[in-house]
């Protein structure tokens, strides 16, 4: 018997405004409204300068580690534009532009790196999901969330945010496999940034795109520049609209870089090269957007630095709000254990005492400060 | 003699082995070029290649799963996880494997790899990047559990581990990954797996503790001006019980210490050792000071969790006043 392909299939690549400005009106035009492009360019450019806010705070001990989100800022934002404000979002960490698009407050995501859970208490109504630390374990959450949506006929999707580094993880292959099985209305946004720390895209993945990886579960696929907010509203509104009208998931791998470090703590000078930082620098989304904005009339200097201030003011009051919040009563590491605290917990977060004598708190020696600080 | 950090210390282990051994490979999330993110295999992949120090991809079970592969081959892998939080997706692997292969297969196959994890609180990091989960670890048979709470003793409790047939999970405190330095000998020398560390001798009272908590420990036998023994574990399982009892026998009294929470860490299992093996010379109950029995708090609570020299001191008092 001769053998017969059973299968091909080619993975589409979307591109609308290109680094060089290049713009394809036949796919861009209509799909953001000049009003809201300048709300977007407004956004992404607060974003860039809370990260250079938030890394000098790191510098001078005000804040811990701070992953920056530099250079990535159209992937969430798109997104986020693209979706419905009811839709979830299931973030990695580096969705900080999405995330504030949809309403988050940007002195929470600060909580969050100063190290209080209190960044975490996001309000139900912004359908967001806290940020996720354990890399790879919130795209089967954004299946479930899906899950539920569609278990009581909401018409609500969940898209899910994640590295490339993170398609390696199993978790991350269950996902894909449980949406694409029991249809479930998921959108994967992969943020292909090329490196997951010092380990280069080639060690997660060996195949020419990462988009492909969706082919295996059977489900739609498609790449786009992460970079070019138009297509990246473009892909994610496509998916969206199949998410919740079929029910099906999509993968989608946006082509992006980080122009900074993983996080303070790293030194990407360490593992890769200046100069292809220096390619992708030239290929920042903010560059582009305000070129084309500029171009349609849309933006000037003034304007622009108008929107400096206004941005660095923003951010300002955020930092200010962050640090202005009081440190938490040590009681706080009690309180949020489970909706009522067992009589165990409750000693010792009466006498904050894990010691054995003294099991009644009046038995106990003087207890250290009782309640509060 | 070098005067090392913790972090040198252990990197200078895994330089010697490598040169004497060249069954054995370093593999994790950015072991390779960058040097791992506390830096503790710098300089290995530059010396011996990426052949045998390798950038694995992100997955944990995968990291684990594979080195019981290459161990099972008789290879001598040292996978390093990069944060004890991270553990979660190898759990299965070193549980269901790495720690039963030997019992499985009536000893046809082994499973010698040791897993390198950094652990523990106190460095303002982020959510899981600061627990202590060494007794569920413990708690699994078939698995050996380390922590080395000092530059001199991880360099040679490392090439035990690496060295042993048996898997071993070799905890490395970060708190105290560069607190300070310690004269480490460039020679080669071991230290026993299953062998406690007197720190100190003492009379009154028996300290017991392991990891980044002996430093908070020294601190209040100084506070506390009262003639202390603190017993620094270094091998978690198996533990040195007969330092222990020996000491309580002496003492009449212990407390132990640790970051993990109070109810199932290894405290219990050592308080309990203790009743077993020293009930008719104990002056007064064992006390465990431990972290709370609720998740590690974010870094801007994390000193009200871990215990230090004030919360050590109270259950001193107590134990010594009973
Ligand atoms: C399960 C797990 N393993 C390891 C880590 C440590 N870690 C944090 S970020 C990171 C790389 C993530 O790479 P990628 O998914 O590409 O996301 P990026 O940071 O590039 O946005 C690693 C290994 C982690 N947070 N969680
Ligand atoms: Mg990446």
């Amino acid at each position: 018997m001769p053998t017969k392909t059973v299968f091909k299939t080619e993975i589409e690549y979307v591109s609308i405004l290109d680094e060089h400005g290049q713009y394809d009106p036949k796919l861009g035009d209509g799909l953001v409204p000049d009003e809201d492009l300048i709300r977007l360019y407004e956004h992404m450019t607060a974003c860039r300068h809370l990260d250079e806010v938030a890394f000098k705070l790191q510098r001078s001990g005000r804040m811990g580690t701070y992953p920056q989100n530099m250079g990535q800022e159209a992937t969430s934002l798109g997104a986020a534009y693209a979706l419905e404000k009811t839709d979830w979002m299931v973030p990695c960490y580096r969705e900080n532009a999405g995330l504030f698009w949809r309403g988050m407050p940007m002195e929470m995501v600060l909580l969050h790196w100063m190290g209080d859970e209190r960044g975490n208490a996001i309000p139900r109504e912004l359908f967001c999901t806290p940020l996720a630390i354990p890399i790879g374990t919130q795209m089967l959450h954004a299946a479930g969330l899906a899950w539920a949506a569609k278990y009581r006929d909401e018409k609500r999707i969940a898209c899910t945010f994640f590295g490339d580094g993170a398609t390696s993880e199993g978790d991350f292959h269950e996902a894909m496999n449980f949406s694409a099985n029991l249809d479930l209305p998921v959108v994967f946004l992969c943020q292909n940034n090329f490196w997951a720390i010092s380990v280069p895209g080639r060690i997660q993945c060996s195949a020419p795109t990462l988009a492909q990886r969706g082919l295996a579960y059977g489900m739609d696929c498609i790449q786009c520049d992460g970079n070019d907010l138009f297509a990246v509203v473009k892909v994610v509104r496509e998916a969206a609209r199949r998410a919740r009208e079929e029910n099906r998931p999509t993968f989608i791998e946006a082509v992006t870089y980080r122009l900074g470090d993983h996080t303070t703590a790293d030194d990407a000078r360490r593992y890769r090269d200046q100069a292809e930082v220096d390619l992708w620098k030239a290929r920042d989304p903010l560059i582009r957007l305000r070129g084309f904005m500029k171009e349609k009339g849309l933006w000037n200097d003034s304007k622009e630095a108008e929107l400096q201030e206004k941005a660095e003011r923003e951010v300002a009051e955020a930092v200010q709000r962050a640090e202005g919040i009081e440190t938490p009563p040590s009681t706080d590491v009690f309180d949020h254990t489970f909706a009522e605290l067992d009589p165990q917990l409750t000693l010792q977060r009466a006498t904050r005492r894990t010691t054995s004598i003294g099991q009644s708190p009046d038995a106990a020696a003087p207890a250290p400060a009782v309640d509060g600080h | 003699m070098a005067n090392l950090t913790l972090v040198q210390a252990i990197n200078l282990a895994l330089v010697q082995e490598m040169e004497r051994d060249d069954r054995v490979v370093v593999l994790g999330e950015d072991v390779g070029p960058n040097g791992g993110v506390f830096r503790v295999t710098e300089g290995l992949h530059k010396r011996f290649g990426g052949h045998r120090v390798i950038d694995t991809p992100l997955a944990e079970s995968g990291i684990i799963g594979t080195s019981v592969g290459l161990a099972m081959a008789g290879l001598r892998p040292i996978p390093e996880i990069q944060f004890e939080g991270f553990l979660g997706p190898a759990y299965d692997q070193i549980c269901s494997h790495a720690a039963r292969m030997r019992t499985r297969t009536r000893g046809a196959f082994t499973v010698p790899l040791t897993v390198r994890v950094p652990v523990g609180g106190g460095i303002h990091a982020p959510e899981l990047h600061s627990d202590s989960p060494e007794a569920i670890y413990a708690h699994q048979p078939g698995l050996k559990v380390v922590m080395p709470a000092s530059p001199y003793d991880a360099k040679g409790l490392l090439l035990s581990a690496i060295r042993d047939p048996d898997p071993v999970i070799f905890f490395e405190p970060k708190r105290i990954y560069r607190a300070f330095r310690e004269e480490v000998p460039e020679d080669e020398y071991t230290i026993p797996i299953g062998k406690a560390r007197m720190v100190c001798e003492g009379e009154e009272l028996t300290m017991v503790s392991w990891g980044a908590s002996v430093v908070q420990c020294m601190q209040a036998i100084e506070k506390s001006g009262r003639s202390i023994e603190l017993i620094d574990l270094r091998t978690i399982y198996p533990f040195d019980m007969e330092m222990v009892a020996a000491s309580v026998r002496k003492t009449g009294r212990a407390v132990v210490v640790h970051e993990a929470p109070k109810t199932c860490g290894f405290g219990a299992e050592i308080a309990s050792r203790i009743m077993e093996e020293c009930f008719l010379h104990l002056e007064a109950p064992v006390q465990r000071v431990a972290g709370f029995d609720t998740i590690m708090p974010y870094y801007k609570l994390e000193l009200e969790y871990l215990p230090d020299a004030e919360r050590i001191g109270l259950a001193v008092d107590e134990a010594l006043a009973y």
